[in-house]
């Protein structure tokens, strides 16, 4: 625990971030990412953690979009009743 | 995705409930001669969007930065954002921290504030992140985590919605 501390001192920063600590939160993100190709992966750098979690990000802002459009296309030719038809069904 | 089981306290269920509220309020101000011009249709989406956003943030127990972020970004209008944005551009830059390499663990972690190891991607994620030119390392790390969980269940909510709309 103190090499970890006085490593982190070394670098003449900020001693609350530990190198670990990043390190814990770097892998926990690469957990989040969906694995479509599985290699190696506990040996993954952190820059290509850093890439994947923001292509996925900008892939899942794209799909919002798309799923903003197909419902506002939607919208315009259903009724009212179904969205509280809809929420019914939910709210169970 | 499985409706019947849906934990009426989990976040997919506080999500869905206001959107579709949102949705609903939308719908009814629909104009009564419902040609959907395109122009329509593009307000419709900008309006579905931004509701799905704000449901979001609005739905997340614990408020996190990137969730106030969103709310802002969304109510604030844009001219008074612009203004903002510049203090907190130049404040930035001085903050920023530098990380020697450490050889132990899985992962090697070199970060520097120019270019160079990680500088590239941390900015490009700080632009994705609501909020993030503000964060720190590990609240950036910890708030994406936060952040992509969010947007995930918000992708799987809004997806169901619009399969059970085109089923008529």
């Amino acid at each position: 625990m103190s090499s970890r501390r006085s490593r982190s001192r070394q670098a003449g920063n900020n001693s609350r971030i530990t190198d670990d600590q990043i390190n814990d939160l770097v892998s926990k993100l690469h957990q989040l990412l969906p694995e479509i190709r599985n290699v190696h992966s506990d040996k993954v750098s952190a820059a290509k953690v850093l890439q994947e979690t923001c292509n996925y990000i900008r892939s899942l802002h794209r799909e919002v979009d798309d799923l903003s459009e197909r419902l506002s296309e939607l919208l315009a030719t259903t009724d009212n009743a179904q969205a509280a038809i809809i929420r019914s069904l939910l709210m169970q | 995705m499985d409706l019947h089981n849906l934990n009426p306290s989990s976040l997919k269920s506080r999500f869905t409930t206001r959107f579709l509220r949102a949705l609903t309020e939308i719908n009814a101000r629909k104009p009564i001669a419902s040609s959907s011009s395109p122009r329509e249709i593009f307000q419709r989406y900008r309006r579905i969007k931004d509701a799905a956003d704000t449901s979001m943030a609005y739905s997340v127990r614990s408020r996190r930065t990137w969730s106030k972020a969103t709310l802002w970004r969304l109510r604030t209008p844009s001219h008074r954002r612009r203004l903002a944005s510049f203090g907190r551009r130049s404040s930035l830059n001085k903050t920023r921290t530098t990380t020697t390499a450490s050889h132990r663990g899985a992962v090697v972690v070199q970060i520097t504030s120019r270019g160079g190891g990680l500088g590239v991607q941390l900015e490009e994620l700080r632009e994705l992140v609501p909020g993030g030119e503000a964060m720190d390392l590990c609240n950036l790390l910890d708030e994406t985590a936060h952040y992509i969980k969010c947007l995930t269940t918000q992708v799987q909510v809004m997806r169901t919605i619009a399969n059970l709309y085109s089923l008529e």
